[in-house]
């Protein structure tokens, strides 16, 4: 009816921005349903300590030389541009304040959420994918061991432990690629660097810092598991579940990063 | 016929988008029966199997097992009426990041690294009732051929001694003489240990070897069902089109 009344011309239009807007909400709630389950489950025994440890190894351990040589790079880089920009202002001395901020509150928490998603959530949805598309986790169910205990809880778990470590070491290691061009490139006094850093760290941006790190790590726990577990389709849909695993990691960690920064600092 | 039947799928429905895959499946297996079903690719042989185990809802339809209706269950009394199933995957399906006696061991230990020696002499029998010697132990499915994965695969469903096994294309992937140690110990397992099989394949020599009863599921139905040594002779032009593998027939 409403095809052939005054409506008919604009419903193909609604119709145009419904279908995709339905479809992106389905999304939200399967994956809100698949983290609800998992957290649920993890959070109910048999637990499994060792696949814990296993996965704090891989998404920690192993993980930190990325970690740390993105860090580095990053702070020496921010150095020599505060120092460039802020030497048109006469401000070559807030290299260590801005240094400090910068890596605390954004860039270590953020570039090592991202580095860390591109390893770790495709790896998450390669492995989980190939279980699924070889019906390893239908077998693991006939074996009466639940995947989302076994497989999911552990990794949504150690990425949460595992990035609030790695972005501790992250800030620290950035602070320092920040103090070594300035002491060698720029001939800045270490030791009043190393003063004017050590004011400038406050409690407050180190929890905000803890904060993304822990939010960043359950988002690409999350992503990873949640792609590899829907993957289909033999080896192209491994492929398919691995790409958006890592795409979808990268836009979430980059939205939760704006609405976590607006929340903290206004 | 009169007690409950170990497996019984009352009109079992399952479509996928607009595909129909079971249409009103109707099946009896009796206790220690060894059934085999046979069918076309895509026929819903695996998807028979997937709703049992409850890996599928159906759509439509009861499953019972030991007069428990499986499909009513909540996913705790699931996971306690799994207890009584093994199952041998097309594909093996063993866990590539364990080894051979961790994966053969893995429905004991419910995935859990625990009494290592114990579950080591657990996985040397079992193994050992397949084939195979102590030397794979060690060794990651990767590590071994498609056959010696297959039979791996067969020990880690005997191993906890179920009830009920399902036997998803048992020989598939095995040269004729592997294959028949399989159909071998399929049938040991349902005559010494009163077993109760269910096999879906398209090995016309292995459903007369290890099933009592053969069932011929066509177009989301059983179209026809009966003992062994009438497969060849039955008068139904469906499981005689399949059994002599002929392109002309009821079957398109």
């Amino acid at each position: 009816m409403s095809e052939t009344g005054v409506l008919g011309p604009i419903v193909p239009a609604f119709a145009a921005i419904g279908r995709p807007a339905i479809a992106a909400f389905a999304i939200v709630g399967r994956v809100a349903m698949f983290a609800g389950r998992a957290i649920a489950r993890g959070a109910t025994p048999p637990w499994y300590p060792l696949r814990l440890a296993e996965q704090l190894l891989l998404m920690g351990w192993f993980a930190l030389p990325v970690a740390a040589i993105t860090a580095l790079f990053t702070g020496a880089v921010l150095a020599q541009q505060i120092y460039i920009g802020g030497s048109r202002f006469n401000a070559e001395s807030s290299v260590p304040t801005v240094v400090v901020i910068a890596m605390i509150r954004e860039l270590g928490p953020l570039l090592t959420g991202l580095m860390i998603a591109g390893r770790a959530s495709s790896a998450m949805a390669a492995e989980i994918g190939t279980m699924r598309v070889t019906e390893q986790l239908d077998a693991m169910e006939t074996l009466r061991t639940d995947p989302y205990r076994y497989l999911i809880a552990p990794r949504l778990l150690a990425c949460v432990i595992a990035l609030p470590a790695l972005v501790m070491v992250a800030n620290v290691i950035g602070i320092f690629g920040g103090y070594l061009l300035s002491i060698y490139k720029f001939g800045f006094n270490p030791s009043s660097y190393l003063e004017t850093t050590a004011r400038v760290i406050v409690s407050d941006d180190i929890v905000i810092s803890l904060v993304k790190a822990a939010v960043f790590g359950f988002i690409i726990a999350l992503m990873g598991c949640y792609h590899g577990m829907n993957a289909g389709g033999g080896a192209a849909g491994v492929g398919r579940a691995t790409t958006n695993g890592v795409v979808s990691a990268f836009v979430l960690i980059l939205l939760a990063n704006l609405l976590l920064t607006v929340a903290a600092f206004g | 016929m009169s007690g409950p039947a170990k497996i019984e799928l009352i009109d079992v429905a399952k479509r996928f988008g607009d595909n129909v895959v079971l249409d009103g499946l109707d099946l009896r297996v009796e206790p220690g029966e060894s059934l085999a079903i046979i069918g076309g690719s895509g026929s819903g042989k695996s998807v028979t199997i997937k709703c049992i185990l409850g890996l599928m809802t159906p759509d439509r339809g009861r499953i019972f097992v030991d007069g428990e209706e499986v499909t009513a269950m909540k996913p705790g009394e699931r996971e306690r009426a799994r207890a009584k199933f093994g199952m041998l995957f097309q594909g093996g399906a063993l866990f590539d990041s364990l080894s051979v006696w961790r994966n053969v061991t893995f429905a004991l230990t419910r995935g859990h690294f625990v009494r290592p020696r114990e579950m080591r002499r657990v996985a040397e029998e079992n193994l050992e009732k397949v084939g195979l010697g102590r030397e794979v132990m060690e060794l990651r499915p990767s590590e071994l051929s498609g056959g010696m994965q297959k039979r791996v695969a067969l020990a880690r469903a005997i191993a906890p001694r179920p009830e009920i096994i399902f036997f998803d294309e048992p020989t598939t992937g095995l040269d004729p003489i592997r294959a028949d140690v399989i159909n071998d110990l399929i049938c040991e397992l349902v005559e010494d240990l009163g077993v109760t099989a269910l096999t879906i394949t398209h090995d016309m020599a292995s459903a007369s070897k290890i099933a009592h009863r053969i069932a011929m599921l066509y177009d989301g139905r059983i179209v026809w069902s009966g003992p062994r040594d009438r497969l060849y002779d039955c008068g139904n032009p469906y499981v005689e089109q399949f059994v002599q593998g002929r392109a002309e027939g009821p079957i398109t």
